[in-house]
């Protein structure tokens, strides 16, 4: 298909706190098309979580219409939900939410032990390592979260939503629990993904982690107030190799 | 086809292998809450076949008493109500026995009983014990067998012959391992010789030792040891078991005639019938047993109770990682399979131990009680198939919970 991946027209979602309407989002429309990297930038409160639970069917709208490829969302089950959620997309999260006492691989196996038509087993764990091995993680198959590092457990994170060859990785302040450094490689990660045609949308409250992406919408209030391609985006590969040298400089000071 | 057998089995298996792994998680947990079922089951069990072997074994008592037994015995005097005529007094005869036996077809034997306790003195020994007057019949109507010698005949019966018949516990404490047969033994001074020695049967019901009796001819005992006119009661076998009831009329009609009560008068003498007793007691010791095991099943409910409890509180506390599942594409009858086989697993578990724990238990009760715990296959398998279903009944309750849980809520939660 050659869609748009996402198309929201009218987009809203109104909260109903006993007397009180809570407007989290108001008239949301927007493209995205497929190979996008999107950054929804705004301050807490904006909307821009809601919006992404929306993007990730996880909550539905109070209003408007969101087709994800192509498909009404507003017209399918839960269990189709579900299903859509499983093949489709692949969720990053701030806290990682990865299950603890558990291994990093069977972290990675987990969305495909949900996966119909059924993957066999042997199937799962290859497809389990080769994700974790993308990541650069492929000799802590058999680490749990606990003994890794926080950008370790975000990789483990991003293995698993890639794990199913999502259309669109959803990224919720990915960076926000990690050092700027650490952050500097996971956004390289999302980069190279990109660069391999998968889309990606992520959700953030700082500008230079913005930067990175190819377009930045920004929200307030409930509101788009604004949506531009990103003219100067960073790469993080130069970035990485700036902070290296600053920081021996700041040594040899 | 094949999407119906990946539904039906693959799905369950997956499930199974994640509640398996959770359960892994949580070892100490996991062995707790089995323990109620475990506890539970083992109890049904054990009660069950402890009470089982306890009724077998009085079953077995009660019939060594002798099969299809009737006992008469003279009834009280009705004081008040209707006044008995004269010579009615309330008398079993001898008389009355001897019509009894020879116009009755269905007995099959008769032995008018009178009994003392006495000292015996033989060997340069005293003992107390029962000497009991008896017929010939009385071997095979109460089931003694004859390890030596001969019981005595019909004849010495009638002319009072001073012969003795002697238990193996009294045999032993006056002549110890020598063979008391033609010993003589004297009870209240009359000398009587020994020509039989019964079989040994036991401790019989309340302790009393069956064993530590002299037995000798009816007429001997009533004329030299205890001067009774009368026999304390008769104990009469019957042919067979479906001629009890006939047999018991025709010999309340013959004493009734003999006895001369009008139509309206009670018998003044009452008819003991050996199986009603049985059946009583056995109804008795099977209402014991549905007790004890009752009492078992209600800690089986709780149990259930406690893994419905931990189900609970593992939902709750694991309200993240159902998010995450949910999130990654996990169906709500995945989740709600999860947790049930999880219950499943637990109370399955339980049963299973429980099981191995009561057979166990049971056995070491037949080793140190004085009888055999019988386990009855039913019990074992109620047992398993009730912790089976209380897996599935308490288990339901919580997995639905965290079935129904919304997924942002559960990833939100801390």
């Amino acid at each position: 298909m050659s869609g748009p991946v996402i198309q929201l027209d009218h987009i809203a979602k109104v909260y109903r706190s006993g007397e009180v309407e809570v407007h989290a989002v108001r008239r949301a429309t927007l493209d995205i098309q497929r190979g996008e990297f999107v950054a929804i930038m705004g301050s807490s409160g904006s909307g821009k979580s809601t919006l992404m639970n929306i993007l990730g069917c996880l909550d539905r709208p109070t209003g408007g219409r969101y087709l994800l490829d192509g498909v009404n969302v507003a017209e399918l089950s839960r269990a189709q939900l579900a299903t859509l959620r499983n093949l489709k997309l692949g969720f990053v999260f701030q806290s990682f939410h990865l299950l603890a006492r558990t291994t990093a691989l069977e972290n990675v196996e987990l969305p495909m032990f949900y996966s119909k038509p059924l993957i066999p087993l042997r199937t799962q764990r290859k497809r389990a390592i080769e994700a974790l091995k993308k990541v650069g993680l492929g000799d802590r198959l058999g680490h749990r979260p606990s003994q890794l590092s926080g950008g370790q457990q975000q990789r483990i994170a991003i293995a698993r939503a890639l794990v199913n060859e999502p259309e669109l990785v959803l990224a919720d302040e990915p960076t926000g629990n990690l050092d700027s450094r650490t952050s500097i490689g996971i956004m390289g990660f999302f980069q190279e993904l990109n660069d391999t045609g998968i889309t990606i949308v992520m959700v953030t409250h700082e500008l230079d982690i913005a930067s990175y992406c190819k377009r930045i919408i920004v929200m307030r209030d409930g509101l788009v107030i604004s949506d531009t391609p990103n003219e100067s985006r960073r790469n993080a590969g130069e970035e990485r190799l700036k902070l290296d040298t600053a920081e021996q400089n700041a040594n040899l000071a | 086809m094949f999407n119906f057998l990946q539904s039906l089995i693959l799905r369950p298996l997956l499930s199974s292998m994640i509640a398996l792994r959770a359960l892994r998680r949580n070892k100490l947990r996991s062995v707790l809450t089995a323990l109620g079922i475990i506890i539970g089951v083992c109890s049904v069990v054990v009660m069950v076949s402890v009470g089982n072997g306890a009724q077998v074994r009085i079953e077995t008592e009660v019939s060594s008493l002798g099969q299809n037994l009737l006992i008469v015995f003279a009834g009280n005097r009705r004081s008040g109500g209707v006044n008995s005529g004269l010579g009615s007094a309330s008398r079993i005869t001898l008389e009355d026995a001897h019509a009894l036996k020879r116009e009755i077809p269905d007995i099959a034997g008769l032995s008018p009983e009178v009994s003392t306790n006495a000292q015996a003195i033989a060997n340069g020994k005293n003992w107390s014990t029962t000497i009991s007057g008896q017929a010939p019949d009385f071997t095979t109507i109460r089931n003694w067998k004859i390890a030596g010698g001969t019981m005595f005949s019909e004849r010495e019966v009638r002319s009072a012959a001073k012969v003795a018949v002697i238990g193996s516990k009294t045999a032993n404490e006056l002549f110890g391992p020598v063979n008391p047969i033609g010993k003589s033994v004297r009870i209240k001074n009359t000398p009587f010789v020994i020509i039989g020695l019964f079989e040994s049967k036991g401790a019989g019901m309340g302790g009393q030792n069956q064993d530590d009796q002299i037995v000798i001819p009816y007429t001997t005992a009533m004329k030299r040891l205890t001067g009774d006119k009368y026999p304390r009661l008769l104990s009469i076998q019957v042919v067979s078991a479906d001629r009890m009831e006939t047999a018991r009329q025709q010999i309340t009609s013959l004493l009734r005639q003999r006895h001369r009560l009008a139509p309206d008068d009670v018998n003044d003498f009452n008819i003991f019938d050996q199986k009603e007793l049985s059946d009583k007691v056995a109804s008795i010791s099977g209402i014991i047993t549905t007790l004890l095991g009752a009492i078992a099943g209600m800690s089986l409910l709780v149990g259930g109770i406690g893994i419905m409890n931990i189900m609970l509180v593992s939902v709750t506390e694991r309200t993240r990682e159902i998010g995450i599942r949910v999130a990654v594409g996990a169906q709500a009858g995945d989740i709600l399979m999860q947790f049930l086989i999880e219950s499943i697993t637990l109370s399955l578990l339980g049963g299973t131990i429980g099981v191995l724990a009561g057979v166990g238990i049971s056995k070491a009760v037949s080793l140190f009680a004085d009888f055999q715990a019988v386990i009855s296959p039913g019990s074992v398998i109620l047992a398993f198939s009730v912790s089976f279903a209380i897996g599935v009944f308490f288990g339901f309750y919580p997995a639905r919970k965290a079935a129904k849980l919304d997924p942002i809520d559960a990833l939100r939660y801390e």
